[in-house]
């Protein structure tokens, strides 16, 4: 029987994967999937207790993220763009102009 | 009658005012003519509620507003102008009147003319505000207001620098002015322990309550506020051991000499100890004490200036030796007699100053009394002035210092205090015989200054006109004695001579008189016809002792000033510099050296800046994480 622990645990395990791609990768757009990967990983939680709970709270908040996500990534995606055309690299290497 | 105290107190304020809005400006001689008619204005007033009060004999008590009111201490701006506030407000503005006028001439040259007549008024106003405050806070905020106009006006020209001490006894103006001014404060301390321990005793300030509660205060408490209080005149009147500065404080200005420092500030002293009569007079000890330190000062004072050479600070000591007088008086409960001793002396010492002033002015700035002689000619009015302010100080019959000196020394020997009262005599002699010896040396002989360069000239008429009111005190301010001491006595303690004293009065009288003469005829034989030096008594040790002040300020400078000297630099380089500033520079390097440190976080890559977001978080988990198991 599958219950609330298992889907804590892989919600865990792709937080975390996401977190390492945040941390590693070099790549922007890159980052970004990281990112919407542990955003993910957060539905999944909310999902999950929402279910157990009996309360659709969790879930409607899952929706927002989904929402927020979306239009992020809409803005992200236009922003990386400009970037790209300006330096035309995305690696954030080749990024780094604010050293202190 | 309200209105004219009003008057009384903010015109000097007014003309102060008036005169500081063109105290950067060049000489302007209407600042100084609308300054001295505002000044008679106040004086106009003052001389309208003394003759309201002499006639009616009701005193007048105005609140002009709250002041201070937190919690129980509620201190008005109050007013009271009684018998003894309005003569001192009458004399105040006189004098300061004259040399208002005075001023205008003997200023004539200086750039900084303006400025001059703004500080000079700016002092009447805290000497009015001094006189005739209803409480004892009010007092002080006078007290304190003079003390600041003292160390302007001495200061006036404090662009002199600095010379030796065997070159100018009082080193330079603004040295002078500090020296006055920090004198001040050290007695003003014990002035304001006064004022707490009668605050903390009665719960009030003004001087009906206090001296009203007098009877419920232990003998104590009382003498603490009396020796508080005194130790604060002591300061302003420049009584031994504080003194020092009265004689410094004659590098002022001759104007500011006169009024200031001779008629109207250096009295505050002995004004605060007739005002503060209940008080005194229930510490019969400090009482003695007062007038054993003013006997002492009187001799003391007098007797550094029979060899002193130079004109002002002649009669500086002679003003510290007349104030002696006072506290003596004061201190043997004849408080009328020492407010009479106290008027009489402020119209003859500042017309000695102002003659004097005359001489500098003339002599182009000399002062001392061996260089001048035979200025008896060019300076007719001041030589009459002079002499007649010199009868007076040296107590002749029918002037104004015979009646007030004679009734303070009569009353020493009223009181039995044969020892007070002898030192009086020999003191009053010793007078007669330094003012004549001045007198003499300036204006009899022959001119010893050099004739070819120097041509000695009178004063402006208007100057010596604004003068007269003076020489007229000077001669008959006596014969209004038994009338003033009808119209005192209605607030002060009357104080009758015994029937044994009244019998022998003219016997005491013949003996000061004859004292005082023998001073005159004996200045006169050393000194009528020239300056004949000798060199022995010149150079022998009670000669060079009294010329040198008894080596005091020497004294002071070795155990005061310099170990304080010393100490602060000591205090400076170790305290200050090792301790305190070593401890703020380490804040500021730490924060520096951290700010250092951590700069190469900033690599302007994300990445990284990412990868501290983690760690960060992580430990905030962590630290969450350990306080949930904790709670």
């Amino acid at each position: 029987m599958i219950g609330l622990t298992h889907y804590l645990i892989v919600s865990a395990i792709i937080f975390s994967i996401g977190l390492v791609g945040v941390l590693r990768r070099r790549n922007l757009l890159m980052l970004f999937f990281a990112t919407e990967v542990m955003l993910n990983a957060v539905n999944i939680a909310f999902a999950a207790i929402s279910h157990y709970y009996n309360d659709l709270t969790g879930q409607m908040f899952a929706f927002f993220i989904i929402a927020i996500a979306a239009s992020e990534v809409a803005v992200g995606l236009g922003l990386l763009i400009v970037l790209y055309k300006k330096y035309g690299s995305l690696d954030l290497d080749d990024l780094a102009n604010m050293k202190g | 009658m309200e209105n004219f105290v009003y008057i009384a107190l903010f015109a000097p304020f007014a003309s102060s005012m008036f005169a500081a809005l063109f105290g950067m400006s060049p000489k302007q001689t209407f600042v100084g003519v609308i300054a001295s008619l505002l000044l008679f204005t106040s004086f106009l007033a003052s001389a309208s509620l003394a003759f309201y009060i002499w006639t009616t004999g009701q005193t007048i008590h105005v609140t002009m507003m709250e002041w201070i009111s937190a919690g129980d201490l509620t201190i008005p701006f109050g007013f009271l102008v009684d018998q003894v506030s309005v003569t001192m407000m009458t004399v105040v503005t006189l004098v300061s009147t004259v040399v208002h006028i005075y001023s205008i001439g003997y200023m004539d040259h200086d750039k900084s003319f303006n400025r001059f007549f703004s500080y000079l008024s700016a002092f009447v106003f805290s000497m009015m505000i001094l006189v005739m405050s209803d409480n004892f806070a009010g007092l002080f905020i006078g007290w304190e207001g003079v003390g600041v106009c003292s160390w302007l006006l001495i200061g006036f020209w404090y662009h002199k620098a600095d010379v030796s001490r065997e070159e100018n006894p009082s080193i330079s103006p603004s040295w002078a002015a500090n020296e006055a001014f920090i004198v001040n404060r050290i007695a003003d301390l014990g002035m304001l322990v006064g004022l707490f321990i009668i605050y903390w005793n009665v719960g009030s300030l003004q001087y009906d309550v206090v001296f009203a509660t007098l009877p419920d205060l232990s003998g104590s408490v009382l003498n603490a506020a009396a020796i508080a209080l005194f130790i604060g005149a002591m300061g302003k009147s420049a009584q031994f051991p504080l003194h020092t500065w009265l004689t410094d404080a004659m590098e002022g200005p001759t104007p500011v000499s006169a009024l200031i420092h001779a008629a109207t500030m250096v009295t505050a002293g002995v004004f605060l100890v007739i005002r503060a009569n209940p008080l005194f007079s229930v510490t019969p000890e400090v009482s003695y004490f007062i007038a054993a330190l003013g006997t002492f000062v009187a001799f003391f004072a007098a007797s550094m200036a029979l060899v002193n050479r130079d004109l002002k600070r002649i009669i500086a000591f002679s003003t510290l030796s007349q104030l002696g007088y006072m506290f003596a008086a004061a201190g043997l409960g004849a408080y009328w007699i020492a407010l009479f001793h106290l008027a009489a002396h402020a119209f003859f010492k500042a017309l000695l100053f102002l003659g004097a002033g005359n001489v500098m002015h003339a002599m182009d700035g000399e002062l001392d009394i061996f260089k001048m002689g035979g200025l008896k000619k060019p300076m007719r009015w001041t030589y009459l002035y002079m002499g007649l302010a010199s009868l007076a100080l040296a107590g002749i019959p029918f002037f104004a210092g015979f009646f007030s000196k004679d009734a303070i020394i009569e009353t020493a020997w009223n009181e039995g205090t044969i020892v007070l009262w002898a030192i009086l005599v020999v003191t009053a002699g010793m007078t007669a015989f330094y003012s004549f010896r001045q007198v003499f040396l300036t204006f009899h002989g022959k001119a010893r200054y050099d004739e070819s360069s120097l041509h000695p000239h009178e004063m402006y008429k208007f100057v010596l006109i604004a003068m007269s009111p003076l020489a007229i005190l000077a001669v008959v301010a006596g014969f209004g004695m038994s009338g003033f001491e009808h119209f005192i006595t209605k607030l002060l303690p009357d104080y009758h001579m015994s029937e044994h004293t009244h019998h022998i009065a003219w016997i005491l009288g013949l003996v000061v008189l004859v004292f005082a003469v023998g001073g005159i005829v004996l200045a006169y034989k050393k000194y009528a016809n020239g300056l004949k030096r000798d060199e022995k008594c010149e150079n022998s040790f009670i000669y060079k002792l009294l010329a040198n002040q008894y080596y005091i300020p020497q004294l002071y400078e070795e155990v005061i000033t310099k170990p304080y000297a010393m100490l602060s630099e000591h205090m400076w380089k170790d305290i200050d510099m090792k301790i305190v500033d070593t401890t703020v520079d380490g804040i500021a390097k730490f924060l520096y050296k951290s700010g250092d440190g951590t700069r190469k976080m900033q690599t302007g890559n994300l990445s990284n800046y990412l990868n501290w977001m983690a760690v960060g978080s992580v430990l905030l988990l962590v630290v969450a994480a350990i306080s949930a198991m904790f709670v």
